[in-house]
């Protein structure tokens, strides 16, 4: 770990002109730190800032604090029973214990588990711009088929932020001039393209302060996690779908997937495919053919085209039947 | 002293007449509130005054020269006290009693190879200052890559002796039924939750080293040899020990480096590895390739089996996997062939990881023996039945005791075996293939020497001393309940003392033999306190009855602190290998079950249940023996279903070096896990009638996951681990 300095600000504003990095459960920021994988000269603890609150809004939604443990926004009986998908892909994540110490803010900024960006020998764009892509023709196993570019295949490795994306949550930041902006999940992240390295549209300073979740959608709801272990494993692909099914048809789907891309990834194809359709195998491998649209497997991590495709097919079944 | 080989199949007179009733007890683990107050002490704890800490600089590259070493950049930084580079002690590797590594050397052996020690005033900055050092290497190829290597045949440093027995060629072209598979096994790390940490001080011209380490005795040695001192100026203390699992049976090179550091800066130093770093600076188990062939008649009774295996090493390093070492005594077959070869690699050294050989040479055997019942159309014990020999098939020597036959019984009735439907694939639950297996263990007995001091104070508090050390197992509680059985005392009030190269010798941890062997010199050492004490009763050994603190002879009773108020009895018993080993073969024996359930979805593989029956000779303590099989079994579960070190073949550096994506088994994974025992006290194998524990529960263990995957499923997994994308083409459409 490198030498760093340390600084604990009073208040939001205060926060978004302290100049460094954002740290609060420090359960990814402090393994990174350790392995030097990040070196930040400057730590902001905005751990002890009143952002910690979940509260109803008029609209029928939830605004959640950017500190509010992930235990306790999965345990929240609000969200149990009108956002189960978020809840359910929340317990799926890490283990108890990080749980405990997790953030909503620090959880929607969890970097990738892609193992050549950990190793610091390795050649990582990610890393350090320029170095090379050591997964492209290296162990894959665990990185994305879509969206990929020739500079990075590496993963957002959460599930929280899957949910949010198929709940379509609005971000809430704080700029280190006071202003502040709501981003729609569906534009906070970027695949990894040119520049890897940038992972979402944060500025330098800008801090997440809130993430608001809209007002319960219709249907059912679930997350389904695929992984090698029954705890404490990455997902090798994740569904976060909530549909709705009226008359015979599918009234409405929202479809978010995670351990496939850059980013939790939603194609509206998917949805498009399903929208109108009485449910069954025909619209469920429509559906699997639109995610898997321009999908391409690295070697090791081929399985996960078969293995998206008949997860999403046997969510879509257990939510519609 | 009463010291005595293991010659005669007699138990000490002590422990036979013996009616405390507390050996074999499920007693608490007597340092389990020191432990869970926190108050136990371990290796990198309460630091003398003045410590410094050490941080480890590896090679860049994997094979090739070392050119320069630059650490101007590291020394610049403040607080760092010494980089240390030039010293020729400065070891390449790891060492043990057996085998030292090149010490002085520039060249590169295998990626992060020990070039220099950095040495600062906290933790934070040794390691900052380590990434700074810059080391200069010639690379040149590596061979990371296995495939097309020369095979070295047999080579001399190999723990087995190669079997080949009969004619095994001829053997298998008569047989009516020949089978003939390859399995593979990758790569595992030791994984030890305590880090590999020491705390070094010199006193004088004397060395102290409390070290997370399994065999303190063979580590003093180690460490006198490496750093040329005289042994008894080393002192190895290892008083507690947070799991071993093979990794800490030698030395690593971060002692020898702290403790070059130490000398030359004259303060203490602290040294634990980051976990990445325990992939290149401990050893691993080698990745193997094994080809099981059986020749037997349609009825399946076995003519001829052959286990031939390949494991990795590299140029400094002589250990061979002892793949087959299970096999050799296991099922019946007059011709018979066991071997054990390697390729050279340039990888950081393999050596012993919980069970060499029998861990996953069993995964082999068992999956094999499984795979040929199916062929024949037999139930997978009454194929092992049909091949249960009356003496060892190999060396022809008789068992001292096996009650292998009665481990199937027990565990297919306590299990529910008998409703096993033998048709893969076809029970379904919901969305999941439901299937069971089963699979044999077996790990040999070795006997080895020990030694203890038992003394009894005056006020009749007892002690007992030796170097043995209790990584976890069980060891101070095993020791307590063996003197107080004898000497007629509550386990809770007999002292342990362990883990310290001042104490009597013993062999430590390692192989499953420090139970048996340390509570054999225990034993012993009773006899002599035994004697002193009848003496003093005016009566002969065999008319005291020991009980409660109270000594009876005939109609006399005297409280036992009276009888040593005016003079403590010490003694010391040592225990040695005797004719008994070499006249019988001797192996602990067990039955696995296992039922798992794979989602016929995704491929996801769930235990549900397990159930291990064990031929242990006696047992020392129902609760720490089951503790050790039950976590033998997690282990079955773990390397069956996800531990994998894999190896990236461009650069030798290991890509999933951390507790993240080297999937050990969590809690999650493990499910209501059954251990029963079959106890026959095993007077052959050491004074105390205790054979091998803890490295019997993994063998089979993953056998019996693997062989339910495929009653589930209709796959045969011969590579382990059997990962969801290994299943994903035999599943049923969705």
């Amino acid at each position: 770990m490198k030498t760093f300095d340390y600084a604990r600000p009073g208040s939001v504003a205060e926060a978004v002109q302290a100049g460094g990095r954002f740290i609060a459960g420090g359960t990814n920021l402090l393994d990174l730190m350790k392995l030097q994988v990040e070196t930040p000269e400057r730590l902001v603890d905005i751990s002890r800032l009143d952002l910690d609150q979940i509260e109803e809004r008029e609209d029928g939604g939830l605004t959640v604090g950017a500190l509010v443990p992930n235990s306790d926004l999965a345990a929240d009986p609000r969200v149990i029973e009108k956002y189960e998908v978020l809840s359910r892909a929340l317990l799926a994540g890490a283990s108890g214990q990080l749980r405990n110490k997790a953030t909503t803010g620090g959880n929607l900024l969890q970097r990738t588990r892609c193992y050549y960006f950990y190793d610091t020998a390795a050649g990582c764009n990610k890393r350090e711009p320029g170095s090379g892509c050591e997964a492209i023709g290296g162990f894959n196993r665990i990185h994305a088929i879509l969206g990929t570019s020739d500079q990075c295949i590496a993963t957002h490795p959460g599930d929280m932020p899957v949910a949010m994306r198929a709940l379509d949550a609005v971000i809430v930041t704080q700029r280190g001039d006071g202003d502040k902006r709501r981003i729609p999940i569906a534009d906070f992240y970027r695949l990894p393209g040119d520049t890897p390295h940038i992972e979402n549209v944060l500025e330098p300073g800008e801090l997440i302060t809130h993430v608001e979740l809209p007002a319960p959608p219709e249907g059912k709801q679930t997350y389904r996690k695929v992984r090698d272990r029954a705890s404490y494993a990455f997902a090798l692909v994740s569904v976060a779908a909530v549909i709705a099914v009226e008359d015979g048809r599918i009234a409405s789907a929202a479809l978010a997937f995670g351990g496939l891309a850059h980013m939790p990834w939603r194609n509206p194809a998917v949805e498009a495919a399903l929208v109108g359709q009485a449910p069954g195998t025909a619209a469920f491998e429509a559906a699997a053919d639109a995610l898997l649209d321009g999908a391409k497997g690295f070697g090791t991590n081929d399985f996960k085209l078969p293995l998206a495709r008949r997860v999403l097919i046997a969510t879509l079944r257990d939510l519609t039947q | 002293m009463i010291e005595q080989a293991i010659d005669t199949a007699e138990r000490p007179g002590g422990l036979a007449r013996a009616v405390q009733g507390v050996l074999g007890a499920a007693v608490a683990r007597v340092e389990g509130p020191l432990k869970v107050t926190g108050t136990a002490i371990y290796a990198y704890e309460r630091a003398p005054e003045g410590v410094a800490h050490a941080a480890i600089v590896g090679t860049p590259v994997g094979a090739g020269r070392i050119t320069r070493v630059d650490a101007a950049a590291a020394r610049a930084l403040p607080g760092v006290l010494t980089v240390i580079d030039d010293d020729p002690r400065l070891p390449a590797g790891g060492a043990n009693s057996r085998a030292m590594p090149s010490q002085g050397t520039d060249r590169v052996f295998h990626y992060g190879q020990p070039v220099a020690v950095v040495v600062a005033e906290t933790q934070a900055i040794a390691r900052e200052a380590a990434a700074l050092v810059h080391v200069e290497a010639e690379a040149a190829p590596g061979r990371y890559d296995t495939a097309d290597l020369p095979i070295e045949r047999q080579p001399k440093s190999a723990f087995l002796a190669p079997v080949d027995t009969g004619d095994l060629d001829a053997a298998l072209r008569e047989a009516e039924v020949v089978f003939d598979r390859t399995y593979t096994t990758p790569a595992h790390f030791p994984a030890a939750l305590e880090p590999h940490a020491s705390t070094i001080w010199w006193e004088g011209d004397v060395l102290t080293v409390r070290s997370s380490n399994q065999i303190v005795g063979a580590a003093r040695n180690t460490i006198a040899t490496a750093l040329g001192m005289a042994a008894d100026k080393v002192r190895v203390l290892a008083p507690y020990v947070g799991g071993g699992f093979g990794g800490k049976t030698g030395v690593g090179p971060e002692v020898i480096l702290a403790a070059i550091a130490a000398e030359r800066l004259r303060r203490p130093v602290k040294v634990a590895l980051p976990r990445r770093d325990t992939a290149y600076l401990v050893h691993h188990r080698s990745p193997t390739t094994q080809r099981v062939r059986i020749g037997c008649d349609r009825d399946g009774y076995i003519a001829a089996i052959a286990h031939e295996s390949v494991a990795q090493q590299n140029d400094d390093a002589g250990f061979v996997e002892p793949v087959p070492f299970g096999t050799i005594p296991l099922y019946a077959g007059a011709a018979r062939r066991m071997t054990t070869d390697l390729v050279r690699v340039n990888l950081p050294p393999t050596g012993a990881v919980r069970a060499p050989g029998e861990a996953i040479g069993t995964f082999a055997t068992e999956c094999a023996m499984d795979e040929l019942a199916d062929e024949l159309g037999l139930d997978p014990i009454d194929l092992r039945r049909r091949n249960e020999p009356a003496y060892d098939p190999t060396t022809s020597r008789p068992f001292s005791t096996r009650r292998l036959l009665d481990c199937y019984d027990e565990g297919a009735r306590r299990f529910g075996w008998p409703a096993r439907v033998p048709d893969p694939g076809t029970t379904l639950d919901g969305e999941w293939l439901v299937g069971i297996g089963m699979a044999t263990a077996l790990r040999g007995n070795f006997t080895v020497s020990a030694e203890a001091e038992v003394r009894l104070d005056a006020g009749g508090a007892a002690t007992v001393s030796c170097d043995m050390t209790d990584i976890g197992t069980g060891t101070y509680t095993i020791l307590a309940q063996t003197v107080g059985e004898i000497l007629g005392l509550a386990p809770a009030t007999v002292t342990v003392r362990l883990g310290d190269t001042d104490l009597p010798p013993t062999a430590g941890s390692g192989g499953s033999f420090g139970a048996g062997s340390a509570t054999s010199a225990a034993a012993l050492a009773c006899e002599d306190v035994l004697a002193e004490l009848a003496r003093r009763m005016n009566a002969a050994p065999e008319e005291l009855v020991l009980r409660d603190g109270q000594v009876s002879a005939g109609s006399r009773t005297v409280p036992l602190a009276d009888l040593v108020r005016d003079a403590p009895i010490v003694a010391r018993g040592r225990s040695t290998p005797g004719q008994q080993a070499k006249r019988t073969s001797q192996a602990s024996h067990g039955a696995h079950f296992a039922e798992v359930a794979v989602n016929a979805v995704t491929g996801e593989v769930r235990v549900r249940r397990m159930v291990g029956v064990f031929d242990v000779g006696r047992v020392l303590n129902r609760a720490t023996a089951t503790n050790q099989l039950v976590g033998g079994m997690i282990w079955g579960i773990s390397y069956a279903l996800g531990e994998a070190a894999v190896v990236d073949p461009r650069s030798g550096r290991f890509v999933n070096p951390d507790f993240g994506e080297y999937h050990v088994a969590v809690n999650a994974d493990v499910p209501n896990i059954e251990c029963h025992f079959v106890e026959e006290i095993d007077d052959a194998a050491n004074q105390t009638g205790a054979k091998a524990v803890g490295e019997l529960g993994i063998s089979g263990a993953g056998a019996a996951v693997i062989n339910a995957i495929h009653n589930a499923t209709g796959v045969r997994v011969r590579d382990v681990p059997a990962t969801l994308d290994t299943l994903l083409a035999a599943l049923p459409p969705v």
